[in-house]
């Protein structure tokens, strides 16, 4: 069955013509096409670009000069801009955008021979864990609760290429995470997504949300698929200042190296008052599953960890409130006519963003503004400082730290829509390894007691995606996980 | 520190977004709601501490000061809302 390929199966099979670029692609496209009117994991489909893009794999495959990702088809969330094809960012200001060039991210992909299904579903300006901010409708996480028909959401902020991948309707995905926007839609859609080092992958022609936490990422079905991923979009870009230079590893090799003799971190601070149980048993198993393949398990301390939101709802807002001072309505997207200039611009605004993202920016310019800044800004900066020395004192003892990835798994579209606070609190394990820039990958593991996916987190040391791969794989490989949405193509 | 409504349409006139007055409560609710739990920040010591403020643990990269990039203007003005010739059109401003 062509859907439930992984893409190192895939590109194999290609590279030994037993289907065609074509027939692969194809029947994704048939995939998107039957299940996107229901899940909305798309907000623009290019069937006709991906066929065209799958006519030129095959052409390099007979040629011999294909590239790794030849012939895959992927979902590219819709915050990268792809030269020529709308790009939305989930917001209506950007709902006639259609950029002129082209992510570098996304063309280090391209040079690679990957085929583009479409551009993924995502929170407005990926604010939010729920994908219930897009602008363009909330995707359906294709996870039932067991016994209920209830629309899930598959979190965020890529919740549409989290449920893209999920649903067999593209093989990978590229995603973003700001605060835990790759990982936390992985575990609600059970399947694996890295979050790199911030500088392994180059934030130029992606839309900016906070641009010292903003990191390109990957989903897949395996932690392997993930690491041939990362390898294509990982790399240095002389466009983004903060981009590094290191070569880039073999990713997919580090995924075999095992865990024997690593010493794994159990942060006490994760282990949260009133904890899911499920949850709970998870992570133990976790930690016996290493420990089994010859890890040792070491107790280890976080002291911060408690800070890692409240710091982030300063930090983020504040770099967001200046990114997107940029949508005036005067160089780009969808403009409201005013009086005047200051009114143009306050109407274009109004009217372009989401309640969220109004929020976002009102907290951040309030962080930012005169007699406030010390007390809130500065002091986050602060905080963020003590939060990076907690990663960087325990990395001097331990090669990896293993935590659950979200406090839950999937909730119910609706829940938890009141309170932003309460919806904040989803990233509460993925934000601190955010906020210090560090790797964090999430791995499907286990079930909850409603028949949902939950996930396990490995968190790295700054470049060391190897260990993050390495240990992910051995986690995979003891979870067996094979349990299937019950919404599939 | 509590937001009174008229440092909300205060915000909001700084952030260039446009206020009904029917949204002010909610939004003061929201966004105490939000302030009241970052408060919790006031707890942690950060005598001493320096900002970090950048996500990389790196210098900042310096490029020759040169054009690198450019003379493209219809791609650059492809997606404006409104144009004059080579320039990005606004409503007329006048002192």
């Amino acid at each position: 069955m062509l859907l439930d390929l992984t893409i190192v199966e895939a590109a194999a099979a290609l590279r030994r013509r037993e289907f065609s670029a074509r027939e692969l692609v194809g029947a994704h496209v048939d995939a998107v096409a039957a299940l996107n009117p229901r899940l909305n994991a798309f907000i623009t489909v290019t069937p006709e670009l991906a066929l065209a893009q799958a006519d030129a794999a095959d052409k390099a495959l007979a040629a011999g000069d294909a590239g790794p990702l030849a012939g895959i088809p992927l979902a590219i969330k819709d915050l990268f801009c792809t030269e020529g094809v709308r790009t939305t960012a989930g917001s209506r200001i950007l709902g006639n955008f259609v950029p002129p060039y082209e992510s570098f991210v996304s063309a280090q992909l391209l040079r690679d021979g990957a085929v583009f299904l479409g551009k993924a579903n995502l929170d407005e300006f990926a604010m939010g864990s729920s994908n219930m901010t897009s602008a363009y409708g909330p995707v359906e996480n294709p996870w039932k609760r067991e016994g209920s028909n209830a629309v899930m959401v598959p979190g965020g902020s890529s919740g549409g290429s989290a449920a893209a991948v999920a649903a067999r309707m593209a093989m990978g995905s590229t995603g973003t995470d700001t605060g835990g926007s790759i990982r936390q839609p992985a575990a609600f859609c059970g399947i694996a997504g890295i979050k790199p080092t911030y500088g392994r992958c180059s934030r130029w022609g992606i839309v900016a949300f906070a641009s010292s936490l903003d990191q390109a990422g990957a989903f897949a079905r395996t932690v392997g698929d993930c690491a041939v991923l990362l390898g294509s979009m990982a790399g240095f870009d002389p466009k983004d200042s903060t981009c590094s230079e290191r070569p880039v590893p073999d990713y997919l090799a580090a995924t075999k190296r095992g865990v024997r003799g690593l010493r794994v971190g159990v942060p006490a601070e994760y282990r949260m008052d009133g904890m899911n149980p499920d949850v709970e048993r998870l992570w133990q198993q976790g930690l016996a599953w290493l420990r089994d393949a010859g890890a040792e398990i070491v107790d280890v301390s976080l002291p911060h960890t408690k800070y890692g939101l409240p710091t982030y709802y300063i930090v983020a807002p504040a770099e967001a409130s200046s990114n997107l001072a940029r949508y005036d309505g005067v160089r780009f997207g969808v403009r409201q006519d005013g009086v005047d200039l200051i009114d143009l611009y306050e109407r274009t605004r109004a009217a372009g963003f989401g309640d969220e993202v109004k929020r976002r920016i009102m907290i951040g310019t309030y962080v930012l503004s005169a007699g406030y800044y010390d007390a809130y800004y500065l002091r986050a900066q602060k905080v963020r400082a003590l939060i990076l020395k907690d990663f960087t004192d325990v990395f001097a003892h331990v090669d990896a730290l293993l935590t659950p990835t979200a406090p839950t798994g999937a909730f119910g579209q609706g829940e938890k829509m009141d309170d932003p606070v309460a919806m904040y609190l989803n990233d509460v394990f993925t934000v601190p390894a955010s906020m210090a820039g560090v790797p964090g990958m999430s791995v499907p593991a286990g079930l909850d007691g409603q028949g949902l996916p939950l996930g396990l987190q490995v968190i790295g040391r700054p470049f060391d995606e190897e260990t993050v791969f390495a240990v992910s794989q051995v986690l995979e490989d003891a979870a067996a996980f094979s349990a299937m949405p019950a919404v599939r193509a | 520190m509590s937001l009174d409504p008229a440092t909300v349409r205060r915000i909001a006139k700084l952030a260039r977004i446009r206020m009904e007055d029917a949204d002010v409560a909610r939004l003061q609710g929201e966004l105490n709601g939000i302030l009241g739990w970052i408060e919790q920040l006031n707890e942690v010591d950060v005598e001493g501490v320096a900002p970090l403020t950048g996500g990389a643990q790196i210098a900042m990269r310096m490029r020759e000061d040169v054009v690198t990039d450019g003379a493209y203007p219809e791609r650059v003005l492809a997606n404006a809302p409104d144009r004059a010739g080579e320039f990005f059109a606004v409503p007329k401003v006048v002192e």
